[in-house]
């Protein structure tokens, strides 16, 4: 196991009957990843992309041996969906849904913590690992095995970031698209350890966006526990004020949130903080080089 | 993100059981008066202008009248007044109640503990921002039990508060966190919760309810904040529409990469002022749909930066330029578009054919969509 997925990770798409499940299922199969089953209640017995589906996630997992499951429930259905993979004992689910109901959110969070599976999103691209395997939607061309760690809060930003660090010649270890939705299963404090212990990764880049605290979080993190260099880049310099949550929402997190004090914590921490999503893959090449010279 | 104004937030706390001034709403100044006269809401009253923005009072949206004719008064001088852009339309009449002490209570969403947060302070009836970390007190609350009866208790402790007025407010809490959950609030605040004659009132109420649980809350769909049309349109197609000042339209998909893309179009010394965020999706109907919902925005340049991951670039590239076709020619405008993905060279050529600029650098694209926006003054 490299960063939570790897060659024997078996995969359910939750919703494999949906245009995004069908669409998602064959391209997850291109990337190389082991799908053994899909889960549509009341079509069981078909087939989709010459997988099999099935009823439940329990008889999937009875049939097929399935560990992981990538959900495209719609937002309704998303938290059954979720706490059916967890009672049949998958240990990691992508939540590509979204528009979830963060009340739904925080039961499936906290129900999955005390079980022992691991959610990553909702509203998310999921997870890869080129040469291993894919649970989610991130697109398969923006990827190129190497030893770079991605960690993101974005969608598309992420997969132009992939992308960016692949035509500059270096290839990815993992890539984990977190999603940027209020409560999400797996935050960047999270990630972080698995990439601090993967023999496969040099480095992280962070892709983070204004809202919220993550960032602020990571920064502290990275400061006391994760040795390796980090690069980091953060959306929304120059976005209007957004939407806050009303006054209770700001002294909750007081002062953070902005931009600025994401860039400052993370280099206050050592990362270095790209400007720009291009200036991102130089910043890569000149951390890894300097590594390379100590 | 729905906020709810004070009458709509004092519906739901009452559905719940906290206690409230007797009160009621008026639309136009005769029926603030006759809600007088008739008993309805007992003198003194307070007449509350019925707006989002806060500050009410110092804005002189809320006044006292002791008499139906003042009452009368008070609807005329607030009922169509603007304040901070926002036109009166409804009043709250209140009777007036004495109090000794304000609190302040309030449930959110603590994200970065994954947890609901109960906020007490007895530092109420102020902005809460203006009040100092060590006088609010926060409590996490794990949805499976809940807010549970020790942790409301400990609240009324930190509170100072003893017996009645304890108990008092022992039910409050648990009508809160029980409307937190029931209405799929973001917010519940109640600042003050005054401490009266009898125990504790509601003296004000924000709620602010969860767009995403749109699905089992019909009772919310008729309330719209203040969009434009062609907002309101965007919505019916589910594509994130913010209008501001500024000349530059930006079609993107995804929240972080429309925020990216801004970022380098200022940089350039641009001015994004339309921004289209197609969600991840790179769906050509959708691309197409949102070219000619910005085409009406009346733009002087747009910059489309779109990262395919399924759909094939020459696809989109085709949508694209059949919509084109559809704008009026004294409407059109100068578009730079930058598609990446599969199939992106045979994309770009079709763009450029039709007099598209293609590039596939951001910084380019960038710079071209700040130039032609200049060139188009």
């Amino acid at each position: 196991m490299t960063v939570l997925v790897d060659r024997d990770t078996r995969v359910v798409v939750q919703g494999i009957t949906g245009h995004q499940g069908t669409t998602h299922t064959r391209q997850m199969k291109a990337f190389g990843t082991q799908v053994v089953a899909g889960v549509t209640p009341g079509r069981g017995g078909s087939e989709v992309e010459g997988v099999p589906v099935f009823d439940s996630v329990q008889e999937a997992v009875d049939r097929t041996g399935a560990n992981a499951s990538c959900i495209f429930v719609p937002a309704p259905w998303a938290k059954d969906a979720l706490l059916e993979a967890v009672d049949a004992g998958i240990r990691l689910s992508t939540v590509v849904t979204e528009h979830i109901p963060f009340h739904d959110m925080l039961v499936m969070y906290h129900y999955a913590k005390a079980k022992g599976t691991r959610i990553i999103g909702p509203n998310c691209p999921g997870i890869a690992s080129p040469g291993k395997s894919k649970v989610g939607i991130i697109p398969n061309v923006v990827f190129r095995p190497g030893r770079v760690g991605i960690i993101s809060r974005s969608g598309t930003l992420t997969y132009e970031i992939v992308n960016g660090i692949k035509e500059h010649g270096l290839g990815q270890s993992t890539c984990i698209g977190l999603g940027g939705d209020p409560v999400v299963g797996t935050s960047f404090v999270d990630a972080l350890p698995f990439f601090e212990n993967d023999p496969e990764t040099d480095l992280v880049v962070l892709v983070g966006e204004i809202g919220g605290t993550a960032e602020e979080d990571a920064a502290e993190y990275v400061k006391h526990h994760f040795s390796k260099p980090v690069v980091a880049y953060i959306a929304g310099r120059s976005a209007p004020e957004g939407k806050r949550m009303g006054h209770a929402g700001a002294i909750i997190t007081r002062g953070k949130g902005t931009a600025e004090s994401k860039v400052a914590a993370l280099e206050q921490a050592g990362a270095r903080v790209a400007r720009f999503p291009y200036d991102v893959p130089d910043l890569v090449a000149d951390a890894l080089a300097q590594r390379g010279r100590r | 993100m729905v906020k709810l104004a004070e009458w709509r937030g004092k519906e739901v706390f009452r559905k719940y059981g906290v206690p409230l001034p007797r009160g009621a709403v008026a639309r136009s100044v005769d029926e603030a008066e006759s809600l007088v006269r008739s008993g309805r809401v007992p003198l003194p009253c307070v007449v509350k202008a019925q707006v989002l923005a806060g500050g009410r009072g110092k804005g002189g949206a809320v006044r006292f009248a002791s008499t139906p004719e003042e009452a009368r008064s008070a609807a005329t001088a607030i009922l169509g007044l603007d304040f901070k852009g926002e036109k009166v339309r409804e009043l709250l009449l209140e009777e007036k109640l004495a109090f000794t002490r304000e609190l302040y209570v309030s449930i959110t969403l603590d994200r970065a503990r994954r947890l609901p947060v109960l906020m007490t302070s007895g530092r109420g009836g102020v902005e809460i921002e203006s009040v100092p970390d060590a006088e609010i007190d926060r409590q996490p609350i794990d949805p499976f039990p809940g807010l549970a009866g020790y942790e409301r208790r400990r609240a009324a402790h930190a509170l100072g508060l003893s017996g009645d007025t304890a108990r008092s407010l022992d039910r409050i809490l648990d009508a809160l966190w029980r409307a937190f959950q029931g209405e799929d609030a973001e917010l519940v605040e109640v600042n003050p919760l005054a401490l009266v004659d009898g125990g504790l009132v509601a003296l004000d109420a924000k709620v602010i309810v969860e767009d995403d649980a749109a699905f089992r809350h019909p009772e919310y769909a008729d309330i719209r904040d203040d969009r434009t049309p062609l907002e309101e349109i965007a919505r019916e197609k589910e594509i994130a529409f913010v209008q501001l000042d500024g000349n530059i339209g930006v079609i993107a998909n995804g929240a972080g990469l429309t925020m990216a893309t801004l970022d380098v179009l200022k940089e350039f010394g641009g001015d994004p002022g339309v921004f289209l965020d197609l969600g991840g999706t790179d769906d050509p109907k959708k691309v197409t749909e949102a070219f000619l919902l910005m085409a009406q925005a009346k733009p002087r340049a747009v910059f489309l930066n779109i990262f395919g991951g399924v759909t094939r670039c020459d696809t989109v590239a085709t949508g694209l330029v059949q919509a084109m076709g559809q704008v009026a020619p004294e409407d059109r405008f100068p578009l730079v578009a930058r598609i990446r993905g599969n199939n992106e060279k045979e994309g770009i050529e079709i763009l450029r054919a039709a007099g598209v600029v293609a590039v596939p650098s951001l910084k380019e694209s960038a710079q071209a969509t700040v130039a032609a926006a200049r060139g188009a003054t």
